[in-house]
């Protein structure tokens, strides 16, 4: 049911979609991914429970433009800045950050001052997602 | 997004009323007479129990009210148990957090972040010694939403039974045990397939004699209904489960009169009332069936198809969130009508945040009230026999075969959990809902239609989680390890180890020593994994 869209909104971007910690939610991950590969983005899955250090280490090793990290735990702070640390220190300053999941209004500012470039909540419709990320490369 | 017409609160973009249900059953604006069969339906208490496992329903016996909670530490777990007991709950209901539920000590650096975050931190016997303090094991029951290291959880609650003079048998609650949709939707597997298929049977058949009263297993549709499939595949994955579990049992060597018994199940309710009505009358109708016909079961209770619900879950939403009290109260009528055993209300702030105390108060309060002053819990099935209530179970029902069919002729459960054809079907229709959603097809109140501008999300009031929770774990469990027998430990260990290498070899027992000795639930999982491997997850979108 997916297809490549060579001329989708995102063509040519490279995204990983990650879940880090040990959260097993994973649906809107999958829902994400499937949704970012469908506006012509190539799109790599961790899969479940991965440390900040191997979702850093990927993205380096993937060569993506973009990250987006799936929490519903309630520990997005911490893995979030476990995560931008891990890409700092591989010197990965030019890919983007982006967090969905359930994050509470009041943690969103936090996350954007910390460096995130955007955080998308479960009631977001999808072709808002692919929009805003289309104006972050552009 | 429209604004509705302040003064009728009218939204033209609202779509007409689709014939089909949520599950994509046909439902006509009227049925006629002829569309009941009497015959198919049977009578309350009487095979295949359409109408209800109890000829009296809830006159005989009222659902458990039964609310999910647990926090933080313990001790904080232990006060606030104290607290719903006091306010007329009927039973607890544990909540455990990720590290506890993967199978990671607190000191593992896969845990650290998460310790107390969704459910309290239960890393070792002293842990269960504090959660159980001044609670009588053998008045209350127990459920654990615990699926990975189930049988460690249920191997220390009879740790901290013996510990406070409670005979095992007196025992009653419930450990989830469903590993099958931990793969599909939850995520907390921590073995390959099989090996953890062999720790459910053992659980199992070690409760049927050990603990005679209890629920060792809480096969749940309910996480996949959540993440995105329709009612009729919820039940449909859950039935499949189910029978994944009954020739695991019997391949084992198990007695199906005697196990069976104790088999219970649990799901979501969501919006569409008649799909979910139609789903567990129909549920029910076919696990009787199965038990009977294609394992020749003859005791009814071994027929009898138990389940909890909860209600809520995904179907709230943030923006007015006030809404989701009414959401809730009509998914408990469903629950109601369709015959459940014990009812889970959500908070109405549970879809975005831990539930402050007034919202699970007033979760309480709405199954209370539906139990108490509505009446409707009075006469057994008391829509049975309503022309569109019956149809729309017979419907449900050949929509579920036909999903459990698709199974079987992929190869079964396990293959198709082990090959990653369950999980990417469930990915795809959560897409669909999810765009269905977003369209504004599915109507949500106050999300996709009747929305006002400038409407805040949320509540106000947030439920904060006290910082140092994780540091008073840390410092817990390090006087554990240095006060307990590292000998002890040891042999506990190597016992364990030795009997994971026999195949016919009950864990169980050793679990239990484990405990006893203070042996840390990272251990054990650890010591398993050394034996077993970890599962590896299809990650094929």
């Amino acid at each position: 049911m997916t297809h490549m869209h060579a001329r989708g909104p995102l063509a040519g971007r490279r995204i990983l979609v990650g879940k880090p910690g040990l959260d097993g939610h994973d649906i809107g991950a999958k829902i994400v991914a499937l949704t970012l590969r469908d506006a012509g983005a190539e799109v790599i899955y961790t899969g479940l429970r991965r440390s900040p250090a191997q979702i850093a280490q990927v993205a380096i090793d993937e060569g993506v433009d973009a990250v987006g990290l799936s929490i519903l735990s309630g520990s997005h702070m911490e893995l979030v800045t476990a995560v931008l640390t891990e890409l700092r220190q591989r010197n990965a300053l030019e890919v983007k950050v982006f967090v969905g999941g359930t994050i509470p209004a009041q943690d969103h500012a936090p996350l954007r001052t910390m460096g995130v470039a955007a955080v998308f909540t479960a009631d977001m419709p999808l072709e808002e997602v692919v929009r805003e990320l289309a104006v972050q490369f552009a | 997004m429209n604004t509705p017409d302040p003064s009728t609160g009218a939204d033209a973009s609202v779509p007409p009323l689709y014939s089909n249900s949520r599950s994509g059953i046909p439902v006509p604006a009227s049925v006629p007479p002829g569309a009941v069969d009497h015959e198919r339906i049977g009578a309350p208490g009487q095979y295949p129990f359409t109408r209800g496992i109890f000829a009296d329903g809830y006159q005989g016996r009222l659902w458990t009210i039964r609310q999910y909670s647990g926090f933080g530490t313990a001790e904080e777990s232990n006060e606030r148990y104290k607290f719903l007991l006091a306010q007329g709950q009927t039973g607890l209901s544990v909540a455990l957090d990720l590290p506890t539920q993967c199978g990671y000590d607190p000191t593992h650096p896969m845990a650290r972040p998460e310790i107390g975050k969704v459910g309290v931190s239960l890393s070792n016997l002293s842990e269960a010694e504090i959660l159980f303090k001044d609670l009588d094991l053998a008045k209350i029951s127990t459920s654990f939403t615990i699926n990975g290291t189930a049988a460690i959880v249920y191997a220390m609650y009879l740790a901290v039974a013996d510990k406070q003079g409670v005979a095992r048998s007196a025992l009653t609650g419930t450990i989830q045990n469903d590993i099958l949709k931990e793969y599909v939707a939850r995520g907390t597997w921590i073995f390959p397939v099989r090996p953890s298929m062999r720790l459910i049977a053992d659980s199992i058949l070690y409760s049927n004699d050990a603990t005679p009263r209890f629920n060792p297993i809480s096969i749940a549709g309910a996480h996949v209904r959540d993440a995105g499939a329709s009612a009729a595949e919820e039940m449909a994955y859950t039935l499949a489960n189910g029978l994944a579990y009954v020739d695991e049992l019997r391949r084992r060597g198990g007695d199906v009169e005697k196990f069976a018994r104790r088999l219970s199940f649990f799901f979501y309710v969501h919006m569409d009332f008649f799909d979910e009505i139609a789903k567990f009358r129909a549920g029910r109708r076919l696990w009787a069936r199965f038990m009977k016909e294609r394992y020749g079961a003859k005791d009814p209770k071994a027929q009898h198809f138990r389940f909890g619900v909860v209600c809520g879950g995904s179907s709230l939403v943030a923006p007015q969130p006030y809404n989701n009290v009414v959401r809730v109260a009509v998914e408990t009528m469903a629950a109601v009508f369709g015959g459940a055993q014990s009812i889970f209300t959500c908070a109405l702030d549970e879809a975005f945040q831990i539930p402050t105390e007034f919202s699970a108060e007033l979760a309480l309060r709405t199954q209370q009230i539906i139990a108490h002053e509505s009446g409707i819990a009075r006469s057994v099935d008391p829509l049975g026999g309503s022309y569109v209530l019956e149809q729309h179970t017979d419907r449900m029902e050949e929509m579920i075969l036909k999903v459990m069919a698709e199974i079987d002729a992929y190869g079964g459960v396990v293959k198709a959990i082990e090959d990653g054809w369950i999980q990417l079907r469930l990915a795809e229709r959560a897409l669909q809902r999810k765009l269905d959603t977003d369209s504004g097809r599915n109507v949500i109140v106050g999300l996709n239609h009747f929305r006002k501008a400038g409407e805040q999300m949320g509540v106000g009031d947030v439920f904060k989680l006290d910082p140092t929770v994780a540091q008073r774990a840390l410092e817990k469990f390090q006087r554990v390890l240095d006060t307990r027998s590292q000998a002890a430990v040891d042999l506990s260990l190597s016992r364990l180890t030795q009997a994971a290498k026999r195949d016919d070899e009950n864990l169980m027992p050793y679990l239990v020593d484990c405990c006893h000795a203070y042996t840390t639930v990272g251990e054990m999982v650890d010591c398993l994994k050394t034996e077993w491997g970890e599962f590896k997850e299809p990650v094929n979108l």
